[in-house]
């Protein structure tokens, strides 16, 4: 029961009071996956002000990357969003690698590309379930966690780990892989496609899920200027930014794919290029194990401490949830001076409080999952 | 000898003995069938899911709904602080009493009923009502704002569900002539094509009355797609979220016991009750098929579509199901000014 004096009386831009009360969704609230607490103002149903409250993961990993090494602080990468782990780790070792003007070799490049592009698929469809079960549908979880668990077997083979990879080292890659992976992998690609189209027939075209995403949660370019939103949110607003084209790194510039955006902006433009992506993601794949060069995964001349030279380096690359960048500034110390993490989640985040006032509850519920948010993203 | 003294005592007090046998069957029925429809909707669900479901407790899980039972018994019963706790105990027997009373008029045979009364289908809808009251009492007196927001759903949902569903009802009525539930399903003898389903002759939209009187039926009973009650990715777990012990138990059951009083419910106005397809060995196991088949397809239902938005649920029943409903009462009643 709501009691009276848990209800405010404010008065409304057009003059009418009106009687709020606030519901607090979180920090364990079965939609926010996660501990992320958002307080909401509601007016009945209708949300008046809907304010995230962070910082209930916080690992201080920016503080974690001031007072260890490089190497020490390798680990720590795979943990920030751990769904997308081995970009995250990209980004790290090619600040690092820039710094120290690596050359990486092709082969390992392409492992890099191959792994991260099946990251991004095994994200992808984590979110996908997730989403769905936002929406009341329980059965698309436990077909996407089917088939990610196809990935996470064959990264496990490779890297020894499920979830935290550490599999991109300073200079390359901790192991080369096998021919098991390569075949396994094709196999794969062969069996997701029609996948995909099972997914589209069954989830993205059924009516209930059309009515509760289409013209639900409207972000406009500008709102995703404004706030720094990324990935797949900004290019469900038809900007075409995505840092592997606009910034392209590693051996992306030879892979030939293309960035799915649309104009429509609301949750189901997020939800369709999600979905393209995988498909792409798949291309990518197929075209890296058909190109993988021969020769070492490792660079050669790698220091055995490594050291920095003076000054401000940056490495951006195209996580699942958008642009993660990392900054490192040194003094020429083995330990950095200062490790800066940009994090996707916590700029798409932001522009939940401008973008969900005035919708209805389920609505809101509707675009956060379209957001795609992993809190220690967002906390780190 | 033992023999004589029943026949003795059911000499003595032969309606009193009738009524406590039916009361204790259909207790048993109720409770047999809401503890195995969760299994049957765990293995359902599981199925669905490309996974096992329960496998531990007994062959194939059999025994698990006991056992998820005896965890809810030995569990205590929490009022939270400031709830008006009469209320809130007396919420979830509000939910259950009503079906078991409304069971009472189904006739599952030829003369396997408790109750053969005149009024049989009435009876069910003024029961039925009591079921709002419940979900509406248990959200309000928990003091909780998911629980209330999402009983104010339930109420305005129920009361959007409850219309079309009478028109449907008034217009089997109408066809049939009587609200003897019995009669309705002596009516329908013969093979398949006398059931109320396929008799276009009377009303060609038959089959629509009845995906009506269906959807209907899943909103009145909360199940997916149209669960408000308890929309658990939004509100937690809806108007149970205070709900303990066997104070969710209950609740539980009679949602099961709802679902199964809907089903027999339309498989006595539509599927022609206990009368066999063939036309021939009719009985109640024809009723259990069809009553079954139906549960069925509630499950299938509830695991393969996501949660319909609120707005959109009262959208569907107030432009769609209240007009097609009133459209097909009106042809109804027209045919049969035109051609009896």
């Amino acid at each position: 029961m709501i009691l009276k004096e848990q209800l405010k009386t404010e008065i409304t831009a057009d003059g009418a009071p009106r009687e709020t009360f606030v519901i607090n969704l979180g920090p364990q609230h079965p939609a926010t996956h996660g501990v992320l607490r958002v307080k909401m103002t509601m007016d009945g149903e209708y949300i008046v002000r809907a304010e995230p409250v962070c910082g209930y993961i916080h690992r201080m990993q920016e503080k974690m990357g001031e007072n260890r090494t490089y190497a020490q602080f390798l680990p720590n990468t795979s943990r920030i969003d751990y769904l997308s782990a081995m970009t995250y780790t990209h980004a790290f070792v090619g600040a690092v690698e820039r710094a120290l003007k690596l050359q990486v070799p092709p082969r390992a490049e392409y492992i890099r590309v191959i792994t991260s592009e099946m990251n991004r698929i095994s994200s992808h469809l984590v979110w996908w379930g997730a989403f769905l079960l936002d929406l009341g549908g329980f059965t698309p979880l436990l077909y996407a966690f089917d088939d990610r668990e196809k990935i996470l077997d064959l990264l496990e083979a490779i890297t020894g780990s499920r979830l935290t990879y550490s599999y991109f080292r300073i200079g390359g890659l901790y192991n080369d892989i096998d021919d098991a992976f390569i075949k396994g992998t094709r196999a794969f690609v062969a069996q997701m496609r029609p996948r995909l189209k099972m997914y589209r027939s069954l989830v993205t075209d059924n009516i209930i899920l059309r009515k509760r995403i289409i013209e639900i949660g409207p972000i406009s370019k500008e709102m995703c200027r404004k706030y720094g939103a990324t990935g797949p949110v900004i290019r469900g607003s038809g900007v075409p930014y995505d840092v592997r084209k606009v910034e392209p790194y590693s051996a992306y510039p030879e892979f030939d794919f293309v960035v799915p955006t649309f104009e429509e902006g609301d949750s189901m433009a997020r939800y369709l290029v999600r979905m393209e992506e995988m498909a792409q993601s798949l291309r990518i794949i197929e075209q890296g194990l058909d190109k993988l060069p021969a020769g070492p995964v490792m660079a050669e001349k790698v220091p055995r401490v490594v050291k920095l030279p003076a000054g401000d380096y940056c490495y951006a690359v195209e996580a699942a949830r958008g642009r993660f960048a990392v900054r490192i500034v040194s003094d020429n110390k083995e330990i950095p001076y200062r490790v800066k993490l940009r994090t996707p989640s916590l700029s798409n985040l932001s522009l939940f409080e401008e973008a969900s006032a005035g919708m209805l509850l389920p609505d809101a519920l509707a675009l956060m999952g379209s957001l795609d948010l992993v809190i220690p993203d967002i906390d780190r | 000898m033992i023999q004589s003294i029943w026949h003795f005592i059911l000499s003595l007090w032969p309606e009193p003995l009738r009524l406590v046998l039916f009361v204790a069957g259909i207790m048993a029925f109720v409770g047999g069938n809401a503890a195995y429809l969760v299994w049957v909707e765990r293995k359902g669900a599981a199925r669905f899911q490309r996974r096992p479901g329960p496998t531990e407790v007994g062959w194939a899980g059999l025994l698990q709904p006991i056992a998820d039972a005896a965890k809810l018994l030995s569990k205590q019963l929490i009022v939270p602080a400031g709830a008006d706790s009469t209320l809130f105990r007396m919420a979830p027997l509000l939910m259950m009493s009503p079906v078991l009373m409304s069971l009472a008029v189904i006739p599952w045979g030829q003369s396997l009923a408790a109750r053969n009364i005149n009024v049989g289908l009435l009876m069910i809808f003024a029961f039925g009502s009591v079921n709002v009251m419940a979900v509406m009492l248990g959200g309000w007196s928990s003091r909780n704002k998911y629980a209330i927001i999402s009983a104010a759903r339930v109420v305005s949902q129920n009361v959007a569900y409850e219309i079309p569903m009478l028109l449907v009802v008034i217009t089997m009525i109408m066809v049939t002539g009587t609200m003897n539930l019995n009669e309705i399903v002596v009516q329908q003898a013969g093979g398949f094509w006398h059931w109320n389903f396929f008799r276009v002759w009377v009303n060609p939209l038959m089959p629509v009355t009845f995906l009506i009187f269906y959807i209907c039926m899943l909103a009145e009973t909360n199940r997916a797609p149209f669960d408000m009650a308890e929309a658990e990715s939004e509100l937690v777990a809806g108007v149970y979220t205070e709900y303990a012990g066997m104070g969710f138990g209950v609740f539980f059951m009679a949602e099961y016991a709802n679902i199964l009083l809907g089903c027999a419910l339309a498989t006595v106005l539509f599927l022609g009750g206990w009368q066999s397809p063939i036309g021939v060995f009719s009985g109640v196991f024809w009723f259990l098929v069809k009553m079954y088949l139906l549960i069925f397809s509630v499950v299938w239902i509830r695991w393969t579509f996501p949660r319909t938005q609120f707005y959109g649920l009262l959208n569907l029943s107030w432009k769609i199901l209240i007009p097609a409903s009133l459209f097909t009462l009106i042809l109804t009643s027209a045919m049969m000014k035109l051609f009896r």
